[in-house]
């Protein structure tokens, strides 16, 4: 399969960016500032991300809501329109096929986001729930653009998009083919907005004319999301990772775990009445030496516990980090681990997520 | 009268005296990134050519920094313990890794000066 290439390349190019594959796409992974600058500026002020690689999808049609609240653990028809909410999608094991933003933009009309690497596979589980259904799914061909941090309301004033009257997780249709939503995945208070092809490089260019914003690569995107708690697909949920192990349960309402209606409820409801046996958990190891993916955690006796699944280095806690799954006894905060890494026995413990306080501009 | 060399993993040599200091390029930095940790050898470790010296982290991957010549380290720079950035902003000078002595000078002369490695990187 031949690399996709984001529609707005030719100005990551001129920024200087450093490309690198992610999910099929040739991405940019950092600009001349650095990972470091690029994390740091975000929290500070603004950073926009190029995140077209993730696919958005039109719902619509009269079974739109019966239809997504079947495919996912979800009641679409009591979201207001214009609310967001993070989903997933299971497979029959409960398994986390992927994880998604669902907004609804009418009683029949929802937009999906899907993340990059899953985007196929997510089309042919929905198309295949689908035929119960009276219901047209359209992958949508749009950049995609997130602005995030404290200063991304008042940038994108600038810019000519208002979006004040928006709080965390909500959405609006700015103009025709657009989608505008409070929301993103770094733990700041932020935008993402969807627009035609056609419009994106003017918009950027508009954004980045404030000196206020810049170019934020992928590896800021990874650093600043595993600071903020928040799940990587591929990494800490997975398909043979279930909802209550990856303590994402708050995604899915009360009465749907007992009600169930969508697939993947029989093993779901099973796992929460014999509880799970691993639960994800944050790590901070000791001293400035990062606990990368892959690595195993011991307890002090040496047995393996766990895994990490995410780790790296967090700019502004100025520490390494880390995500992995431990077995349930081994998950209280302050629990301590070991990890191994090239011979080096490295201690951690389990730290309460996230690393860094969110920001969202809650109602 | 000291002489530097390069190998094709991006690593300088600089040889002074008998003894020898390694480090990254700055082209090696600049594509690895921001240094969050360096992963020093013990003194006294006895490296061949081509052995993993160093493991340098980002704050994104970990990377090898291969031995350019056979040797015995001599001397790491501690002062990457708690400043690990020096590789980024000094990569050729005060971002040094480590020094070793030299077991066989011959193997210098299959390394490359600055003009021929700024060849391969152009």
């Amino acid at each position: 399969m031949s690399e996709k290439h984001l529609p707005l390349e030719s100005m990551h190019e001129e920024a200087g960016a450093r490309f690198g594959t992610f999910a099929g796409w040739r991405m940019p992974l950092t600009y001349p500032a650095g990972v470091m600058k690029e994390h740091l500026h975000t929290r500070q002020k603004a950073g926009l991300f190029d995140i077209s690689h993730m696919q958005l999808f039109a719902v619509e049609g009269r079974d739109a809501a019966a239809f997504l609240s079947r495919a996912c653990p979800l009641d679409a028809a009591a979201l207001r329109p214009g609310k967001s909410k993070y989903t997933l999608l299971l497979n029959n094991e409960a398994g986390i096929i992927d994880d998604l933003i669902v907004t609804s933009l009418g009683p029949d009309r929802f937009i999906v986001v899907a993340n990059a690497g899953n985007a196929t596979k997510d089309e042919a589980h929905f198309r295949d729930i689908s035929k119960d259904f009276t219901v047209r799914i359209e992958a949508l061909d749009r950049v995609f653009l997130a602005l995030q941090g404290p200063e991304a309301e008042s940038v994108l004033l600038g810019a000519g998009l208002d979006l004040a009257d928006l709080t965390f997780m909500t959405a609006v249709e700015p103009k025709a083919n657009w989608f505008a939503a409070r929301s993103g995945y770094t733990g700041e208070d932020g935008f993402e907005i969807a627009l035609p092809p056609e419009d994106a490089q003017s918009f950027a260019e508009k954004i980045l004319a404030d000196e206020r914003a810049m170019w934020i690569g992928l590896a800021a995107r990874d650093s600043l999301r595993l600071e903020a708690g928040l799940c990587l697909h591929g990494q800490d949920l997975t398909e043979s990772i279930d909802p209550v192990s990856a303590a994402v349960l708050w995604a899915i309402p009360k009465k749907l775990r007992e009600d169930g209606g969508f697939v993947g409820f029989e093993t779901l409801h099973g796992i929460l009445a014999a509880g799970p046996k691993e639960i994800r958990v944050g790590l901070k190891p000791e001293g400035r030496q990062p606990v990368r993916a892959g690595v195993s955690l011991r307890n002090e006796a040496g047995e393996v516990v766990g895994r990490v699944t995410s780790g790296g280095f967090g700019p502004s806690v100025e520490h390494p980090i880390a995500m992995g799954y431990v077995a349930k006894a081994f998950s209280e905060p302050g629990t301590r681990l070991v990890a191994e890494v090239r011979g080096s026995r490295i201690p951690l413990s389990v730290h309460p997520l996230p690393f860094t306080p969110h920001r969202y501009r809650k109602g | 009268m000291s002489k530097t060399y390069f190998t094709p993993d991006h690593e300088w040599i600089r040889v002074e005296d008998g003894t020898a200091t390694v480090g990254i390029t700055d082209y090696a930095q600049e594509q690895l990134g921001d240094l969050v940790f360096v992963e020093l050898p013990q003194t006294g470790k006895a490296l061949k050519k081509g052995d993993a010296a160093v493991v340098v982290e980002s704050v994104k991957a970990a990377s090898d920094v291969y031995a350019p010549v056979d040797g015995e380290v001599t001397e790491v720079n501690e002062a990457l313990s708690s400043d690990p950035a020096l590789v980024n902003t000094a990569a050729m000078g005060d971002g040094w890794l480590w020094k070793m002595t030299l077991s066989d000078e011959s193997q210098l002369e299959g390394l490359m000066d600055e003009a021929a490695y700024k060849a391969t990187i152009a």
